[in-house]
């Protein structure tokens, strides 16, 4: 199966919309709820680093019996360092996205957590891929 | 413990998702940093916080949370409060701050 959805720079109110849809077809296709509460997560996080980081990008996913994959592409300014970006507590995030309770610096840490392989390809000034897998079925 | 006996022993206000008052709260989880809720809350929980935009729903929903637990007089903003209404999820408030509430809910989940 393969879904794609669009994600719009600076869009909060919508952030969250994509990680929805694929948690209901999760839930559709009977995959332990354990599982599906990593792959939330880590597709959250990545969604609202799209939100808050990029000029925009989209999100593509594909799912078999084994595993999803998740690949967020988007286009923006790109991450300069990504060893420092994995981080616990570094951010880049503006004040205003910081009041809003994002920003702490949890984000990719907490993808990586949840998610089997994460995989990030950044170019500055150009924009960034990230690569989640999580194997389905596999508790 | 549920959503509406909560409401009642706390005196807390319901501003939305009333239809979800028999929902079940089986833990507790106070902070304002979305990631964290996100990566530590469990599902049945009522969430502290003084967050009101759209964004905590799309958490509490994602997350499987009981109810949202607005402090210090804090209300929720329109359409977080109509998220709310759809997902079934009930966003309460106080003019405690978290540390009287989050005690409070503490102490009547222990018992």
């Amino acid at each position: 199966m393969h879904f794609e959805y669009n994600v719009v720079s600076g869009d909060f109110s919508n952030a969250g919309t994509a990680s929805s849809q694929i948690k209901k077809v999760l839930k559709q296709l009977n995959v332990d709820s354990v599982t599906i509460k990593r792959i939330v997560v880590a597709l959250y996080e990545a969604e609202v680093n799209v939100v808050a980081h990029s000029y925009g990008g989209t999100i593509f996913a594909d799912i078999d019996t084994k595993e999803i994959i998740l690949r967020l592409k988007d286009t923006g300014p790109g991450i300069p360092d990504i060893k420092q970006a994995m981080k616990e507590g570094y951010s880049t995030a503006s004040p205003q996205v910081r009041e809003m309770g994002f920003g702490a610096g949890m984000g990719l840490p907490n993808i990586k957590k949840n998610a089997d392989k994460l995989d990030i390809k950044s170019e500055v000034g150009v924009g960034t891929e990230v690569m989640i897998m999580v194997k389905l079925n596999d508790n | 413990m549920k959503v509406e006996e909560i409401v009642k022993k706390l005196d807390l206000k319901v501003f939305s998702g009333e239809n979800g008052l028999s929902n079940e709260i089986n833990n507790g989880y106070a902070s304002d940093l979305l990631s964290d809720v996100m990566g530590s809350a469990e599902a049945g929980s009522a969430w502290i916080t003084l967050q009101t935009h759209k964004n905590i729903m799309a958490i509490a929903s994602l997350k499987e949370l009981s109810a949202i637990i607005l402090v210090k007089g804090y209300k929720p903003e329109e359409d977080t409060a109509n998220q709310s209404n759809e997902e079934n999820i009930p966003i309460l408030g106080t003019d405690k701050q978290a540390f009287e509430i989050a005690g409070e809910l503490y102490n009547l989940l222990k018992k």
